[in-house]
């Protein structure tokens, strides 16, 4: 019966889209609408072909549903591998302009490509990692398998749909202009309704939960997906100019929505890369250590303490403009006292280790967690200086917040999901142990270096930049033009691409490991990778 | 009172108040007599249940 609800519904999508693509205004809606005219229609088909045949009997409930979380693994490390790809290649496009080739332009130059970078990251290399790892988390913590059944897959399939129509969209140009919120108005709605199913798909597991207590790890979890909704409303509140095109106006305007862009875009950085990694943090590391969290006291205080401090610090991305001062200020408070429950959370994870610290030694895998809750306690330090309005007017507008938002992307939510992926990979396709170790030795070091490579060139880039725009001579008049600043950073620049050059060729060898180790099983060093598979009981 | 007054003295009365007492509360309440026992137990979550999922009539699976 669902099957002709399902069909009616997909008929009725496939001919809306075929009428939006005739009408359309702009090409970006037009690719748009014959991708969804192509999806909805092969899903019919995909649909009709299986109607009224004998349904298979359902799956038990003796196992978890460990196959959405295979597929979110496989999207993961490939959305990785493009987002770096991209990231390194506007890195050398900002060194060497002429990379900005005249056929691609208006499609492939830095304008439309950054947004491709900075949402393959976050969203679709983050993403499909903080959704895999939920949904395996969720299940082992709560003892219970997905609930929803196939609404698991509607929610894997359905964010990668929105990824892929971001993507396409950026290219051709659609973008309602906010940083990390540039989907248009109907991407924004179609993730919309993929995000309540993530949401009552993960509730739905922690509720018919078979252990009494919700695990630290999905409190993480389930505060980053309900305050990832609700900014994701917020700033994405706009009115389209025409059902048949991309275009929409926003309902804030001013000063106003420059503050509920930054309300967003504060806690898009605090809920979607720091509480859901946070989510990993608590599960693997002792999982990887094989021992508990170091305290579950200070992991409960840990997490009130960072939901209550976090939604209050946006403003310090608005420090000197029309935004008034108390709120500048309040931001400005509100961002340095994170920085305790910021750091009590490194403490933990990193005294998760007390007693164990040999594994450093032995286990590649766990030095890539360890490092990357180094990376984190490192970055919730930058931060925090950085949003002093003094610092402020030094490291505003310079590549040093480039730098920082790096060491904390690169090294805290990239080493914590490779970690993770290293993880999981031998667990779900039920091998004893990774392919090689050797190979996560190479990626950690390349990562590394490549992190610190960029890092240490945004700095030295950042401030140098900062001191030649502030610089004045006897009479008081500005001694840099802007061109100057370009042109004394492109050695830095230089060294900033090749920083992601290591990052992404240790990303590649990751891809490899993984493949040989899902397809070839353990192979030289499976003795001592099979620690990894052993059930802890 | 205007909306944006009204909720600005809201906001640092009042709601600073509310807030501020759930917090201190809820440290209170982690370091309560007797939760030493219940946390080293939370903790050990992620160590149980990695294979399968608690069988049906199970009721509680604490160890």
């Amino acid at each position: 019966m669902s099957n002709y609800i399902k069909l009616i519904a997909l008929g009725l999508i496939t001919l809306f889209a075929m009428i939006a693509a005739n009408y359309a205004r702009d090409l970006a809606y037009m690719v748009h609408a014959l991708l969804i005219m192509v999806v909805a229609g092969g899903m019919f088909l995909w649909t009709l072909r299986r109607t009224d045949e004998p349904v298979p009997a359902a799956t038990l409930a003796t196992s978890y549903n460990d196959s959405v979380v295979r597929a979110g693994v496989i999207a993961t490390a490939f959305w990785g591998v493009v987002g770096f790809l991209a990231g390194t290649f506007i890195a050398f496009q900002l060194a060497f302009p002429a990379l900005n080739f005249d056929w691609s332009e208006g499609y492939a130059n830095f304008g439309r490509l950054r947004p491709l970078h900075t949402s393959a990251v976050i969203f679709a290399f983050g993403g499909n990692a903080l959704i895999a790892t939920s949904f395996y988390i969720v299940q082992r913590t709560s003892a219970a398998r997905l609930w929803g059944g196939n609404a698991a897959w509607f929610v894997f399939w359905g964010y990668n749909l929105f990824i892929v129509l971001a993507a396409t969209g950026y290219l051709l140009g659609s973008t309602q202009s906010k940083e990390y919120a540039e989907p248009e108005w109907y991407i924004d709605l179609w993730l919309t309704i993929v995000w309540l199913v993530y949401l009552a798909v993960f509730l739905g597991t922690i509720i018919k939960r078979k252990e009494p207590h919700i695990y630290v790890a999905n409190w993480f979890f389930l505060a980053f997906i309900v305050t990832v909704a609700m900014l994701h409303v917020f700033n994405n509140l706009s009115i389209p100019v025409s059902i048949w095109g991309s275009k929409s106006v926003q309902v804030f305007s001013g000063v106003q929505d420059a503050m509920v862009q930054w309300w967003y875009g504060h806690n898009a950085v605090g809920f979607f890369l720091t509480a859901g990694f946070l989510g990993m943090m608590y599960y693997f590391i002792p999982k990887q250590a094989e021992r508990p969290v170091f305290s579950y006291k200070l992991s409960i205080i840990h997490f009130w303490a960072l939901i209550f401090l976090y939604i209050w610090a946006g403003p310090h991305h608005l420090h000197y403009t029309a935004l008034p001062d108390w709120a500048s200020t309040l931001g400005m408070v509100f961002s340095i006292v994170l920085w305790m429950p910021s750091w009590g959370g490194m403490i933990n994870g990193l005294m998760t280790l007390s007693g164990a610290w040999d594994k450093l030694r032995t286990d590649p895998v766990i030095r890539m967690m360890v490092i990357s809750v180094g990376f984190y306690g490192m970055s919730t330090f930058e931060g925090p200086m950085m949003s002093i309005r003094a610092v402020n007017s030094l490291s505003h507008y310079t590549d040093w917040t480039i730098g920082h938002v790096h060491s904390g992307a690169l090294g805290w939510n990239g080493m914590i999901t490779f970690g993770a992926l290293y993880f999981l990979v031998p667990k779900l396709w039920n091998r004893t142990g990774l392919y090689s170790l050797k190979l996560v030795s190479w990626h950690f070091w390349l990562a590394t270096i490549g992190i610190i490579l960029y890092a240490a060139s945004m700095w030295v880039t950042g401030i140098m930049e900062g001191l030649m725009w502030r610089e004045v001579d006897a009479n008081g008049f500005l001694v840099n033009s802007f061109a100057d600043t370009v042109d004394a950073k492109l050695p830095m620049y230089v060294v900033r691409g090749l920083g992601g050059v290591l990052f992404l060729a240790g990303s590649v060898i990751m891809c490899y490991n993984l493949w040989m180790t899902a397809t070839r099983g353990p192979a030289v060093d499976a003795d001592t990778a099979a620690a990894h598979a052993t059930p802890a009981e | 009172m205007e909306t944006y007054s009204f909720l600005r003295e809201l906001a640092d009365s009042w709601g600073l108040l509310v807030l501020f007492a759930f917090f201190v509360g809820m440290v209170a309440w982690v370091f309560r007599p007797g939760s030493w026992a219940e946390h080293r137990d939370c903790a050990n979550i992620p160590l149980r249940h990695d294979d399968k999922p608690a069988l049906a009539d199970e009721k509680e699976v604490r160890t």
